[in-house]
C-alpha cells in the first residue's frame, strides 16, 4: 500500500460517519457521536501517519483519478500534497477532532445529537475536501459543501426563528461571494486553459502576460469567493449571526474551518493575483480588521465579541495575503486556530454554567467558580491579545512586518487594531471573569465536565507555544519567501524584535496600551461606562454602524426588485408565452381539424380520391 | 379507324372515375360495393391493354389474380354487410358513424 492512499481514507471518513450516522443511527445517540468521533480522530491519526511516511515536502505531489471530461475540458477528483495541503490537514483534523470531542460533552443533552454530529462530519469532510483539492472544480464543489453543511450547522436549533435566519443568510451572503468565484474561475479557465493548480501556475509562469489585462478582474472575482467565506467587509455581515448555532459549531466555523477556507484558498491561489489586485485585498482585509475591532468593543454578547474579533483577525490574514504575504496569513491563521477554537470552547464552557446566559454583564466573578475554564480562556486571550511569548503575537508581528515592509498605512491600521484586540478582549474577561456575580446563575455555576475541559487544556498548550513550532518556516516551503531559521528557543522568542523592531515593538507597546485601558475602565465596572463617555459612537457601535440595517433598506428591495422582475418574465414570458403559448396553439389547431372528422366513410373517399387526384396532377403535370 | 392502345385506357379510366363517382355519392353499401369492383375492373382493363399492346403475358396473368382475390374479397365483404345489416337494420353508409367520437 502506498502512503498515497491515506490521505484519501482521511477524506472520505467524515463522509461515511456522516452518511452511516444520517441512515442508520438517527437514533442512537452514543452510537453516532462514537462514529462521527471515531471518524475524525482517526482521519486526524492518519494525517499525523502520512505526514511522518512522506515528510513535509513528498516525492508524489498529487494522486488523481480522471472524473469528467468533455470535449478539450478534463477534471480530475485529485489530492494534491505540499506543505500548505499537509498542515492544512493536520489542523483541520486536530482542530475539529478536539471539538467533536468537546460536542459530546456540550451537546449531550439535545435530543437531535445524531442530526448534530452528522452535520459535523459532513462539515469536517468539505473542509478537508477545500484543503486536499488538485484543481479549482474540485474546490469550488467542496466549496459550496462548505457553505450546505455551515447552513445545516448554524440553523441547527430551527425551532429558534433567528437560528434558522442566521442559517439562510450565512448561506445566501456566501453565495453572492460564490458567484464572483464562479465567474472568476470561468475567466481564469479561459484565459489559461486549465483549472489545475499546478499545471495553472507552470502556464502562468511560462506566460505572465496569459491573464492580460484581466488579471486584476480575475483576482477580484476570485477574492469575492474569500470575502464571502472569509466574512470579509461587505459580506462581513453573516459571520457575528452565525453565533446562533451551538457553541462548537461557532468554534469549529471561526477556527479551522470555514472562515479559514477564504485565507487558505487565497494563499492557495497566490500566484493568480496581481498587483493591484493585491492592494484591493489587503485595503479590504485591513478596513475588516479595524470595522470589526471597533464593533467589538461594544457589545454584550460573550460569542459576539468573539465573533467581530475572528472577523478582525480574519482581517489581518486578508490583508497579510494582500501584502505580498501568504506566509504570515497562513501562520496566523494556524495559531488563530488553536486560540479561536479555545476561546469558542471556554465561551460554551462558560455558557453551560450559566445555563445558556450569554451576556457577559449577567456573569461576573467566573473565575473561581471555573478555574480551568479561566485560566486557559486567559492563555486564549492573551494569544489573542498578541503578547508575548504566546503565540499570537509571533503572527501577528509577522503580519505586521510584512505591513512594515511594503504599506506605511496598513501598519498603522494593524496596529490600532492590535490596540483594539486587548480591549474588547480584557473587557469581556473582567467582566465575565472577575469582580462580584452579577445574576443568580453566575454565583451558582459550575465547572464543566473533563471531557470538555481537556479539549481546553490542550488547546491551551498549542495557543502558548504555537509560536515556536516551526510553524512559519513550515509554510514558507510553500511560498517564496524568506524566513530566517531560529537557532535556538531564545533566539526564537526574541526574534521580532532583532529583524524588525519597529512592528514588533508598536505592536506590543498597542497591545499594552489597549490592556491597561480595558483593566483601568472594566476592572471594577458593574455597568459598561462607554455608553454615558461615547454616546451616540457607542450606540452606533452596539448596533454594528447599521451595517444590517443598511443592506434591510438597500440591497434587499433592489434584490426584490430583481426577484420581482425575475418572477415576472419567468411567469409571462417562459410560462405564458413559451409554454402556454405552445400548448395553446397545438390545442386550437387540434380543435380545427377535429371537425374534419365526421364519423362518414364516403367522406373520408372523397378526400382520400381528391388528395389521390391531387398527387396525381402534382406528379404528372 | 384501328382501335389503339388510348381508347382501352380511355374506357378503363372511365370506367374508374364512374366507380369513384359510385363510391362517393351513393348512399347504399352494396352499390358502393358493386361501384368498388368497377374501379377494380378498370384496372384489369387497364391492365390487360397494356399487355396485350406490348406482347408481354405478365398484365393478363396478373389480372386473373386479381380476379382471384376480387372473388374471394366479394365473399367476406357481401358477408360483413350481411353482418351490419343484421346488427343495425340498414345499409346506408350515412347510419354508420361510429368512426365518429
Amino acid at each position: 500500500m502506498t502512503p498515497e492512499v491515506l490521505p484519501w481514507i482521511v477524506l472520505f471518513l467524515p463522509l461515511v460517519a456522516a452518511v452511516l450516522i444520517t441512515l442508520f443511527t438517527q437514533r442512537n445517540r452514543e452510537l453516532s457521536a462514537t462514529l462521527s468521533i471515531g471518524a475524525v480522530v482517526t482521519a486526524f491519526i492518519l494525517s499525523v501517519i502520512f505526514r511522518a511516511l512522506v515528510g513535509w515536502e513528498p516525492a508524489v505531489r498529487e494522486s488523481s483519478a480522471a472524473w469528467l471530461s468533455v470535449g478539450d475540458f478534463q477534471v480530475d477528483f485529485g489530492l494534491r500534497f505540499d506543505p500548505l495541503s499537509l498542515a492544512m490537514l493536520l489542523l483541520v483534523t486536530g482542530v475539529a477532532s478536539v471539538i467533536h470531542i468537546y460536542s459530546w460533552g456540550y451537546m449531550k443533552e439535545d435530543r437531535s445529537l445524531p442530526r448534530y454530529f452528522a452535520g459535523l462530519s459532513l462539515f469536517t469532510f468539505s473542509m478537508l475536501g477545500i484543503v486536499l483539492a488538485s484543481n479549482f472544480v474540485q474546490l469550488f464543489i467542496f466549496w459550496e459543501l462548505v457553505g450546505v453543511s455551515s447552513y445545516t450547522l448554524i440553523g441547527f436549533w430551527y425551532e429558534r426563528p433567528a437560528a434558522a435566519d442566521a442559517g439562510k443568510k450565512a448561506f445566501i451572503t456566501n453565495r453572492l461571494g460564490d458567484f464572483g468565484f464562479l465567474i472568476g474561475l470561468l475567466l481564469v479557465w479561459t484565459s489559461l486553459g486549465s483549472l489545475n493548480f499546478t499545471v495553472l501556475q507552470g502556464n502562468l509562469a511560462a506566460d505572465p502576460q496569459a491573464l492580460g489585462t484581466l488579471a486584476t478582474a480575475a483576482g477580484l472575482l476570485i477574492f469575492c469567493g474569500a470575502m464571502g467565506k472569509s466574512a470579509q467587509f461587505p459580506l462581513h455581515v453573516w459571520l457575528p449571526d452565525a453565533m446562533e448555532g451551538p457553541t462548537p459549531v461557532s468554534a469549529l466555523i471561526h477556527a479551522a474551518t470555514m472562515v479559514a477556507a477564504g485565507v487558505f484558498m487565497l494563499c492557495r491561489v497566490s500566484f493568480l493575483l496581481n498587483a493591484n489586485a493585491l492592494e484591493v485585498i489587503a485595503w479590504i482585509g485591513g478596513f475588516t480588521a479595524l470595522l470589526s475591532a471597533v464593533i467589538g468593543i461594544q457589545q454584550d454578547d460573550i460569542k459576539r465579541i468573539l465573533a467581530y474579533s475572528t472577523l478582525s483577525q480574519l482581517g489581518y490574514m486578508v490583508m497579510a495575503v494582500g501584502l505580498h504575504g501568504p506566509t504570515p496569513a497562513m501562520y496566523h491563521l494556524t495559531t488563530h486556530a488553536f486560540f479561536k477554537a479555545l476561546l469558542f470552547l471556554g465561551a460554551g464552557s462558560v455558557i453551560v454554567a450559566m445555563h445558556h446566559e450569554q451576556d457577559i454583564w449577567k456573569m461576573g466573578g467566573l473565575r473561581k467558580k471555573l478555574p480551568v475554564t479561566f485560566w486557559t480562556f486567559v492563555a486564549g486571550t492573551l494569544a489573542l491579545c498578541g503578547l508575548p511569548p504566546f503565540s499570537g503575537f509571533y503572527s501577528k508581528d509577522s503580519i505586521l512586518a510584512q505591513a512594515a515592509e511594503h504599506n506605511l498605512g496598513l501598519l498603522i491600521v494593524g496596529v490600532v487594531v492590535a490596540a483594539l484586540t486587548p480591549f474588547y478582549m480584557f473587557r469581556l474577561l473582567c467582566v465575565a471573569f472577575l469582580g462580584s456575580p452579577k445574576s443568580d446563575a453566575a454565583g451558582h455555576a459550575k465547572e464543566s465536565p473533563q471531557g470538555m475541559l481537556w479539549p481546553l487544556r490542550i488547546l491551551a498548550t498549542l495557543s502558548i507555544i504555537g509560536g515556536f513550532i516551526g510553524i512559519e518556516q513550515l509554510y514558507a516551503r510553500q511560498f517564496p519567501q524568506h524566513v530566517e531559521p531560529e537557532a535556538t528557543f531564545l533566539q526564537t522568542l526574541i526574534g521580532p524584535f532583532v529583524h524588525a523592531p519597529v512592528p514588533a515593538f508598536s505592536g506590543l507597546a498597542a497591545a499594552l496600551l489597549g490592556l491597561v485601558a480595558a483593566w483601568a475602565l472594566y476592572a471594577k465596572a458593574a455597568e459598561d461606562p462607554l455608553p454615558a463617555r461615547l454616546g451616540a459612537l457607542s450606540r452606533w457601535m452596539r448596533n454594528r454602524f447599521y451595517f444590517d440595517e443598511l443592506y434591510e433598506a438597500t440591497l434587499i428591495p433592489l434584490h426584490d426588485f430583481l426577484a420581482a422582475i425575475a418572477g415576472w418574465f419567468d411567469r409571462w414570458i417562459i410560462a405564458g408565452l413559451a409554454v402556454r403559448g405552445t400548448h395553446g396553439t397545438i390545442e386550437l389547431v387540434g380543435r380545427a381539424l377535429r371537425l374534419l372528422q365526421t364519423g362518414n366513410v364516403q367522406t373520408y373517399a372523397f378526400l382520400f380520391a381528391m388528395g389521390v387526384a391531387l398527387v396525381l396532377y402534382l406528379v404528372l403535370k | 379507324m384501328t382501335i389503339g392502345l388510348e381508347h382501352y385506357l380511355v374506357v378503363s379510366a372511365m370506367l374508374f372515375v364512374l366507380g369513384v363517382a359510385g363510391v362517393i355519392v351513393r348512399r347504399n353499401l352494396l352499390v358502393i360495393y358493386m361501384s368498388l369492383e368497377l374501379m377494380l375492373n378498370a384496372a384489369n382493363l387497364a391492365l390487360v391493354a397494356f399487355s396485350r399492346f406490348n406482347n408481354n403475358l405478365d398484365g393478363q396473368v396478373f389480372v386473373f389474380f386479381v380476379i382471384t382475390v376480387a372473388a374471394a374479397e366479394v365473399a367476406v365483404g357481401l358477408a360483413l354487410i350481411v353482418a351490419v345489416y343484421r346488427r343495425r337494420h340498414s345499409v346506408h353508409a350515412e347510419d354508420l358513424r361510429t368512426l365518429k367520437l
